[in-house]
């Protein structure tokens, strides 16, 4: 023992309280490591099984996070660990991914450099033999370079509500185009109610899950932001008129802006802020207690009636298996038995708490809730006029993209100008993929 | 004089996460600054100065500066002579003193994140329900869209009044400290030498006397103002209508998984604030003995 060290009065009262408090500062920073997933024994805490750690963001519905808690106990192979986070799932995820502590299952939406940084594994092995029982834009959406790198767990799409009883007394007709969604708007802007409500952004800022229509102010032009040949596809003359078309709509006074939450949620358009809103399918069952029949649905419209379809986004999460996972076939096993062989737990997790389409067609085209009234109407819909967002655009292309059209459609930009600096940022960043 | 084992039992753990946590990132976050480091954060490819180069052409980031440059015109003149104007109200009343002290210093204690959601929900929210509006209606004012309008950009007026809501006490008492130091012989000695309370012997007296104060608290609020992110993230997330350089970098490594540009953004924002600090000593002479 070091002299000075014979100085320090051990066996004291205050010594013994000292390292009382200190062995329980050890403890709490220890809790504070998580659960048992954060000291994986190899043994679990199912007798002998090994662990999985499974990742999801928060599901608004009540009653989700006990429904995931339940399927995971039912897979007999392993301990699955479930983690559910409030907040900034994005940024827990990519710290999560860069680590070993991260997830070996988790839901995202596949995006290029998680594939080109190897961070997850292909599931072709456990899609290809159902794979024709996935839509065309599932199978799109998951796909990358020639492999399936995820299965889609549920889909969501958008659409356009409107108070059927509103349009009537305005006398105007649900909108198929944008001339015809701008009318519409300013008639149906009065007596404190706005027209429509498309997010406090105008739809192109990215904020709080803002930047609904920058993908479908380009779908609905008949074209894309990224062409099948990896090109940029904002910068065609109908993609112009388009950002022109949405600018004239946010300028005209009668889009509902400011409200508490954002577009994704239907309280604006509930508390009869807004005549309509355009809203995603899990809104459904809370517009329907609302105002019961009183209400119908339409893709975003076209941008005009020789240019362009309507179109609304395939939404919802993919279950993907990390690189990093302890056990990788035992996690694509773990997808595989949730996701694919469980058709039970699929129809339970999209229909009985919030209103999502089960992925997988056979279920969908059965499932009770989606045949009749405007559940029909949007199984329809996502049925014809959904597009898959494309893999190879870039949360950074996308930030971009979203400068140019806040300053087009928010702040009167010239639209040659900003979609020029966005083309540039695009094309480094396509570059880069190439290398 | 060696350091007693008292010492290091104490002192030891916080020199370890000092190391830990703050000067191996920050050496971590130089090395990545000269890579490519995409989805990573392990060096993958040296680029020299690529990645500062890509940033200071004219872009985001640089905006993002502008962005800075706005909010710290705003915050920092508005901070100083609010904080300032307080602390001699709270320096001469006589009634309730502790109590004023307190309602001034307590929201220093409340979270940004709180404040910011406080701000965007209950007062400054666009429609009919929110405190603002609610009282601009009484007035005849039709609904503002605060958070959402362009022209005129009243997401400004949010985004001041909620960080000088947060942060005018922690100044108001860096002041008052300043203030109970001033001798009030020097005072006495003006009187007696003809002049008039108020501002005569404000201009003379109290703002020369409090020059050192007054350096801290403008080159902290500058330093602040660099450092803004709560407000900007939860009142405007990624919005490049008022992006300030953290949220702009926080997207970049923490959305675009793009640890190289973000480190080296970090890098060029380190250096400004050192930059900026050493230019204000040398104005202001901060340190130097007052004479």
């Amino acid at each position: 023992m070091p002299a000075e060290m014979s100085h320090l009065p051990v066996s004291t009262r205050r010594t013994f309280l000292s390292l009382v408090g200190a062995l329980g500062l050890g403890g709490a920073l220890a809790a504070c490591g998580g659960d048992s997933g954060g000291v994986d024994t190899g043994g679990g805490s199912g007798g002998g099984k090994p662990t999985l750690k499974q990742w999801y963001h928060l599901y608004g519905e009540s009653g989700t996070e006990q429904a995931v808690q339940r399927y995971a106990q039912g897979y007999d192979r392993a301990t699955v660990e479930v983690q559910w986070t409030p907040g900034d799932y994005e940024s827990k995820l990519s710290s999560g991914l860069l680590s070993d502590s991260g997830p070996d299952v988790f839901e995202y939406q596949l995006n290029v450099d998680m594939v080109r940084s190897g961070q997850i594994v292909p599931l072709d092995d456990i899609v290809g033999p159902v794979r024709s029982d996935y839509t065309d834009t599932d199978i799109t959406a998951t796909s990358l370079d020639g492999s399936i790198y995820g299965v889609k767990i549920v889909d969501d799409t958008g659409f356009l509500y409107y108070r059927k009883s509103l349009l009537a007394a305005a006398g105007v007709q649900p909108p198929t185009t944008m001339d015809e969604l701008i009318n519409a708007t300013r008639a149906l802007d009065r007596g404190g109610v706005k027209g429509l409500f498309i997010g406090n952004d105008a739809g192109v800022t990215p904020a709080f899950g803002g930047g609904a229509l920058l993908d479908l102010v380009l779908w609905t032009a008949g074209t894309a932001s990224l062409t099948p040949d990896n090109k940029v596809g904002f910068t065609t003359p109908e993609a112009k008129d388009s950002l022109s078309k949405l600018r004239e709509l946010a300028q005209s006074g009668s889009l509902l802006l400011g409200a508490p939450t954002d577009w994704w949620d239907p309280s604006a358009f509930t508390q009869e802020l807004a005549a309509m809103q355009w809203c995603g399918l899990w809104a459904m069952p809370k517009i329907k207690e609302a105002f019961g029949d009183d209400f119908g649905i339409v893709p975003w419209p076209a941008l005009s009636a020789t240019v362009g379809k309507p179109a609304t986004f395939l939404g919802g999460w993919t279950s993907m298996v990390s690189a990093k996972a302890r056990d990788v076939d035992l996690a694509k096993d773990f997808v595989k038995w949730l996701w694919i062989d469980n058709a039970e737990a699929q129809e339970d997790f999209n229909l009985s708490y919030g209103f999502h389409i089960p992925p997988r067609k056979s279920l969908a085209s059965r499932a009770q809730k989606l045949q009749e009234g405007v559940a029909a109407d949007a199984l329809r819909i996502f049925n014809e006029s959904a597009v898959a967002p494309n893999p190879m655009w870039t949360p950074k292309m996308k930030s971009a993209f979203a400068d140019a059209a806040t300053a087009i459609v928010r702040g009167g930009g010239d639209i040659d100008a900003e979609l020029a600096k966005a083309q540039q940022a695009v094309e480094a960043e396509l570059a880069r993929l190439a290398a | 004089m060696g350091a007693t084992p008292a010492f290091w039992l104490f002192m030891g753990p916080f020199l370890a996460g000092l190391v830990l946590f703050v000067y191996l990132p920050i050496a971590w976050s130089f090395v990545l600054s000269f890579n490519r480091a995409q989805n990573t954060v392990q060096p993958r490819e040296f680029v020299g100065l690529q990645n500062y180069i890509d940033l200071l052409q004219p872009g985001p980031f640089l905006d993002s500066l502008w962005t800075f440059t706005i909010f710290a015109a705003i915050i920092v003149p508005l901070t100083f002579v609010l904080s300032l104007l307080l602390a001699v109200l709270l320096n001469q009343i006589t009634v309730a003193r502790a109590f004023f002290r307190s309602a001034f210093f307590l929201p220093t204690a409340c979270s940004y994140v709180v404040a910011s959601l406080i701000w965007k929900l209950s007062i400054f929210n666009g429609v009919r329900f929110g405190l603002a509006n609610q009282v601009l209606s009484l007035f005849g004012v039709e609904n503002i869209a605060w958070l959402s309008s362009v022209n005129p950009p009243w997401y400004w007026l949010v985004l001041a009044t909620v960080r000088l809501w947060l942060q005018l006490g922690f100044y108001i008492i860096l002041f008052l400290a300043g203030l109970q130091r001033i001798s009030p012989e020097l005072y006495e000695a003006a009187y007696v030498d003809g002049a008039k309370a108020g501002w005569q012997t404000f201009r003379y007296i109290t703002l020369p006397q409090l020059r050192t104060t007054s350096v801290a608290v403008l080159l902290l609020n500058l330093i602040a103002a660099y450092q803004a992110f709560d407000e900007f993230f939860n009142l405007l997330s990624n919005s490049s209508l008022a992006r300030p350089p953290l949220v702009y970098l926080y997207y970049t490594a923490q959305s675009n998984q793009d640890y190289g540009h973000g480190s080296a953004g970090a890098m060029i924002l380190a250096a400004l604030i050192v930059l900026v600090t050493l230019g204000q000593n040398r104005i202001y002479g901060f340190g130097r003995p007052e004479t």
